[in-house]
Parts: C-alpha cells; structure tokens; sequence
C-alpha cells in the first residue's frame, strides 16, 4: 500500500472548462428501448452531457482552463516550475502533450513537463505527482491539467459506455504554502486489467481490422482502438475497494466522517455514488454530484466536480476528501486540507 | 444463509415484477424487467446483505436464482 503524506504543499487554485456542445441522454432512442430511457438517466443520474467538436482535444479544454486559472489568480507563466498533463486522449502519441502545453501557455523552456495516463483514478495519482514535486527544493509552482474527451474513443452504439461519458478539461495550481498534511492512499490491482481496456495499441498492432466496427457482446457496436467496460466487473471492483479505501485513509488521519467537509468521488455513476454514500454513512450534502450535467468524465471528474459544485465554498479552511478508482485496475483516496482555495466558476469553450 | 430469505433479497430488487412470481427456478435472466443495470443491483445487494463479491462472470454463469445463491452460499462458507 502506497501511503504518503506532504508538508507545506496545498491546492491554491481549481477551473474547468467543457465544451459547448450537449447530447441529451433522452435522445438515445437508437440505442435504448424509449420505455427504458427514463429508467436509465434515473440509474446512472446522467440527464446530459458535453461533447467536443472533432477539432477539440482534451488539450485544447485544458488550456482554456488554465488560461482561466491563471488569470483569476495573477499567475505569471514564469513562476511556474513544472506542467503535468494527465490524460488518456492526449493530442498525439508523440511528443508528450505537456510539452506543447509549455509553449502554447508560455511557460518558460526551464519549465519540466511530461505527460501521465491513468483511467478514471488518475486525478489521484497525478496530483500526488503534485504534490511530490512541489515539495522539493527548487519547485514552487505545480500546474496539473487533467482533461479527457472520451466521447473519440467511444463507439456511439456502445450503450454501456456512449451513456455515461463526457468531455471536460481542467487546471489545478498545487505549491509551496502553510498547508496542513495531505494524506493520499493509492493502489494498484493489474489482474484486473480486462475490466476496461482499449485492446489496440503496442500489444495488438493497430491494422486496417481494427477499425472495423463489428457486433461485440450484448449487441454493442465498437472497434478495437474503442473503449470496452465490464460494467458489472468494474462495479464489483468499485463497491468492493472505494468506501474501504476511504475508511482507510480516515483512520490513518484519525478523522472520522463528520470531519470531512466535502467527499468528492469520481463521477462514475450516480447509481455507485449513492452505493457509497450509503456504505459510508456520509451525510448526502456533503458529497457534491456533477454527473447530471456532465456525465462520467473519467478522470477530469473529480477537480469538475470541485469547480462546478464548490465553486465559493472553499475559502477559508476546509477538509476536502478526493475518491478516484478505474481502469488499471487501479483506485486512491486522497484527505486534503483546503486554505483559500480559489475555484473558478465553469466556463465552456 | 438460507435460500428463502436470498430470493426474498432478490426479489425485492424488481419494481416492475410480481415478487411472487420469482422462485428459486426462475431463470432471473428471462424476466422483463431483468437488466444490465438490474445486474449491478444483484452485484450490490450480494456485497452489502453477504459481504460477498460477485463478479459479471458469476451472474453470466448463472441461469436460476439457485445458482446465484449456490454461488454465494460457497463464498460465505
């Protein structure tokens, strides 16, 4: 078990930005019986989505989001000493998105960068890479963008994964301050890998075959450089390891579920948010959900979910827990302690 | 465990359905009301009731509520 804690490093900034574009999740009759609709958006509690233009990459959503952040806090683009980018749709193979991301936001060429990918537990991860960074000597200023636009590698006749995911992008400004401890927990369990994978890459070279779309389990449509999920695995998964994983990372805090401002879990589906919020005994209102608006996107949707529903609530100090968990398999939980945390409000591109 | 209070547990998952009309035979996968969303309340109800975990494969592998409960049943034990 990865258990780590940081001194002196805290978020001082959070922003979004998604798309203009909405799908409505009523409009799927193509692909779900009309009499099943209802009782599907009831289930996962996704009314509506975003979704990017073919010429908008989680990039693109990201750089918006920091232009965003960066000007509501007075940022100059020289004091910051690293740029993370995690995604899973970044804009090529190679280089690494971050590097282009140093240019385009003019940040200056001693700026570090390199890329993370991690599936829905990767907000997590990248931001422990933060938090590590920014506690070193010599690092001040952390900027991490987390964006996704997994509506380009979903097939739209896939109804286990076109219903829940949406496009978002997102900064997060991690330094050097007068925070309490942050505690984070994270795991890692590849057995699992099959649960949710794209099967084209490296392991299974990419031919003309694999963008044939063709007839796969249940009646869904993909093809092989397209998402597949095991729901019911992953579901498995989540219930079985996310409330333990926060139980865990609240006794080895020593607080319990009433110190606990806000719990923010990855925007799965409302359906395993309700599973959890009810397992842990946690007050409802103290568990902000986005998912209505935004749907499932993957790892974006822990710092959307901060910008859209805690947008002016984290001034002053607050205890804010971060829950992620997906592919890998992989899942984290993170107590981190709030000062004067600047959300900016939403914006679309 | 016994298996009337399971199929109790199962039954009471279905909105739709007469809780009457399900049994330790019916072949749950053949019932109207009977989705992939259905499954993932089957998969939560074993977690929270058994403190089981139940897999897609083992609701696959499953025709009758039996065979679900034979499944658990050999996990509590």
């Amino acid at each position: 078990m990865a258990k780590i804690s940081f001194h002196g490093v805290g978020i001082k900034a959070i922003s979004a930005c998604v798309p203009k574009d909405v799908v409505y999740n009523r409009d799927l009759g193509y692909l779900i019986p009309q009499e099943e609709i209802d009782k599907v958006i009831d289930n996962i509690g996704i009314e509506e989505r975003r979704i990017a233009p073919n010429d908008v990459t989680a990039s693109d959503l990201c750089f918006k989001a920091a232009q965003k952040l960066m000007d509501d806090n007075d940022i100059a683009p020289e004091s910051i000493d690293v740029l993370l980018f995690m995604s899973q749709t970044s804009d090529y193979r190679i280089p690494a998105t971050s590097c282009i991301m140093q240019h385009r936001l003019g940040l200056p060429k001693t700026t570090l960068c390199f890329d993370i990918s991690l599936g829905c537990s990767g907000y997590l991860f990248a931001l422990s890479t933060a938090f590590a960074y920014a506690s070193m000597d010599g690092i001040n200023r952390v900027l991490l963008l987390d964006g996704e636009t997994f509506s380009k590698i979903v097939n739209r006749r896939d109804k286990v994964d076109w219903p829940l995911y949406g496009d978002a992008g997102t900064a997060t400004l991690v330094e050097k301050g007068d925070f309490d401890d942050a505690t984070f927990i994270l795991n890692t369990d590849g057995s699992g890998e099959d649960a949710l994978k794209i099967h084209a890459g490296m392991r299974n070279p990419i031919t003309p075959e694999s963008c044939v779309e063709r007839e796969q389990e249940d009646g869904n449509i993909r093809n092989d450089l397209e998402v597949f999920m095991d729901g019911m695995d992953v579901f498995n998964f989540a219930i079985s390891k996310v409330p333990r994983c926060v139980k865990e990372l609240l006794s080895v805090t020593g607080k319990t579920v009433d110190d606990v401002d806000y719990l923010v879990f990855h925007q799965a589906n409302r359906f395993m948010m309700d599973f959890f919020v009810k397992k842990l005994k946690m007050d409802r209102t103290k568990v902000p959900y986005c998912i209505s608006k935004y749907g499932n996107t993957s790892s974006t949707s822990v710092p959307l979910t901060v910008a859209s529903e805690l947008c002016g609530k984290l001034g002053g100090e607050n205890t804010v827990v971060m829950s992620g968990f997906g592919a890998g398999l992989s899942w984290g939980a993170a107590l981190i302690p709030m000062k004067n945390c600047n959300v900016s409000p939403v914006i679309e591109y | 465990m016994n298996l009337e209070q399971f199929i109790e547990n199962f039954a009471d998952l279905f909105d739709e359905t007469d809780t009457d009309t399900i049994n330790a035979t019916t072949q749950f996968k053949d019932i109207e009301e009977w989705s992939s969303l259905l499954a993932l309340s089957v998969i939560a109800m074993i977690d929270e009731e058994y403190d089981v975990e139940f897999k897609g494969d083992d609701i696959r592998g499953s025709n009758t509520v039996e065979d679900l409960y034979n499944i658990v049943k050999s996990r509590v034990e």
